[in-house]
């Protein structure tokens, strides 16, 4: 009768899980949504802890209760101290620690069996395996990804020799050792060799991936920690892990293939094409660049914005960098009481996360309708007076269009070459993420403004004002 | 046997029912979903409970307690950080 209590509670969890992602649909009813799926969290583990044996008393509950606290803290102190910037490094490690807790979850559950006397069913113990490999690739992927996007470790691909064959050889090797722990339950030894190598595994796949790839891979590690969580369900049985994490796995794939389309390239080409590896030569920026790139005063901008009708603002991870965003909304504001109207155009992968820009902006107090999708803002290009480029570059490079042989050939970009001036923020002509150079930079409508994001913002306003 | 077919049935339909209801969510909700999913993810938390509790070694009362302060960060941290985002987008 408890059991079937308990598991009639995890249905009810099952279907506010569900109800969650379901109301992250429109901003309006998000919040709502978020804290639907808390209650539907807590539910779960109060009925799990009506699961256990009463009879034990204190000591059993103790254990649980200190882990709870502990992880409450460090979760908490981690949400409420992340700034928006930094959420991609955030996101990433969260990440990481489910996958690590469906890893040793799903071995514990096996070393359970075993003490009871009991082999765990074929079953039981082909989702061991899942969860140990695919946990240990997302808590050691999830590290290195942290390590990248804080800058602790070089953002660039690290490449050597045979990487790729190494990967292959260590995935075969673990899917090896996981049929022989299938065969013979009992040596657990194979568990720690299998995590063991996938811990390799993940470190190697990861930091073979560049800083702006970054989107695809927190995407992908999303998914695989949801697809951790459900292989654990598959070990004790549990359909509601298994929906939960199904649900996670599914988000994360979809929000991959986004990234990836967004970028033209297939997800093979992201994790194993080590683009951003190569440098730009100096040569073929002077080709590009030689003579044609104008920089402007910050008097000569303002007084083109000063006309303006139609300003639309393009933010990249420049933005993110200088912590921009509240100045580019006092000029935005500034623009839009001088009589203009101000659009933000975003690209799918500008940033370091899906959506990064959005949240940045939202934190800056800016409407969500003034911020428009890549598809929604490109026909309005045409009419624009002026846009400003802030911190994006590969996003708006038209090469994108004309050049098949580029890195980045067919990629969508924002099409904000068709504006009648592209004002550019910038600290130098340094090369974007692709590492090729960006003609618009050298076109004749567009004007450079080289500086900090923030600083230049600051200038921008401070002579829009004098002007008035 | 039987009881694999059944999970599986689940595990599939739980399949469809994500991509169904993820692909309606707008780009601009993209980051807020990534971190209230991997909240979800979380939920490991409650095998992790069953571990820690049940306490049949000393061996998987650690890896149980372990497991249950890494995935408790996972679900706290998700749904709080989730939670501070969607409330900067729902102001005015």
């Amino acid at each position: 009768m408890r059991l079937a209590l308990v598991n009639l509670a995890y249905l009810v969890a099952s279907v506010l899980f569900i109800l969650t992602f379901k109301g992250l649909s429109h901003p309006r009813t998000a919040v709502r949504a978020n804290l639907t799926g808390s209650v539907g969290m807590l539910i779960a583990v109060v009925a799990t802890l009506l699961l256990l044996d009463w009879g034990q008393g204190v000591q059993v509950y103790g254990v649980i209760l200190a882990g709870l606290v502990v992880g409450s803290l460090i979760g908490a102190l981690l949400a409420l101290r992340i700034r928006m910037t930094a959420m991609p490094q955030m996101v990433a490690l969260l990440n990481g620690f489910g996958g690590a807790a469906s890893t040793l979850v799903a071995g514990a559950a096996l070393l359970e069996e075993l003490a009871q006397g009991r082999l765990p069913s074929t079953q039981s113990t082909v989702a061991t395996v899942a969860a140990g490999i695919i946990g240990a690739v997302t808590f050691w992927g999830s590290l290195v990804a942290f390590a990248k996007l804080q800058e602790i470790m070089p953002g660039r691909p690290l490449l050597f020799r045979g990487q790729q064959a190494l990967n292959v050889a260590l995935l075969a090797a673990s899917l090896l050792l996981g049929a022989w722990l299938v065969a013979a339950p009992q040596a657990t030894w194979l568990y720690v060799l299998i995590v063991a190598l996938c811990t390799v595994l993940g470190i190697t796949s990861v930091i073979a991936i560049g800083g702006a790839d970054m989107p695809v891979v927190i995407c992908l590690l999303n998914s695989y920690s949801g697809l951790a969580a459900c292989a654990t369900g598959f070990v004790l049985d549990n359909n509601m892990l298994i929906i939960a994490g199904s649900l996670v796995g599914a988000s994360g794939l979809i929000l991959s293939r986004i990234m990836c389309r967004a970028m033209n390239r297939s997800l093979g080409n992201v994790l194993f094409g080590g683009v951003g590896a190569a440098v730009v030569t100096g040569a073929a920026a002077d080709a590009v660049y030689a003579g044609r790139v104008k920089a402007a005063s910050a008097e000569e901008l303002a007084m083109i914005l000063e006309s303006a009708r139609r300003v639309v603002i393009v933010p990249g991870y420049g933005m993110a960098v200088s912590q921009a965003q509240h100045a580019v909304r006092d000029l935005a504001n500034l623009l839009e009481s001088r009589g203009a109207e101000v659009e933000f155009g975003v690209h799918p992968v500008a940033g370091r996360m899906p959506g990064h820009m959005n949240v940045l902006l939202a934190e800056a107090d800016i409407p969500y309708e003034k911020v428009r999708e890549m598809d929604a803002i490109n026909p309005s290009f045409a009419q624009t007076d002026a846009v400003i480029v802030i911190g994006a570059n590969d996003v708006v490079n038209p090469v994108a269009r004309t050049d098949p042989k580029s890195p980045i050939a067919g990629m969508p970009i924002l099409d904000v070459d068709k504006a009648r001036t592209v004002i550019v923020i910038k600290r130098s002509l340094s090369p974007g993420f692709a590492g090729i150079p960006n003609p618009l930079f050298a076109a004749d409508n567009t004007l450079m403004y080289f500086a900090d994001g923030k600083k230049a913002v600051l200038d921008l306003m401070d002579a829009l004002k004098q002007a008035a | 046997m039987e009881v694999l077919a059944i999970t599986l049935t689940v595990f599939v339909l739980a399949m469809f029912v994500g991509f169904e209801v993820i692909t309606k969510v707008p780009p601009t909700l993209h980051t807020p979903l990534t971190s209230g999913s991997n909240a979800v993810s979380g939920i490991t938390l409650v095998g992790a409970i069953l571990s820690a509790g049940l306490q049949l070694t000393t061996l998987t009362t650690v890896l149980g307690f372990l497991a249950v302060v890494f995935a408790t960060i996972n679900v706290v941290g998700g749904f709080l950080v989730t939670h501070r985002m969607l409330r900067m987008f729902k102001k005015k």
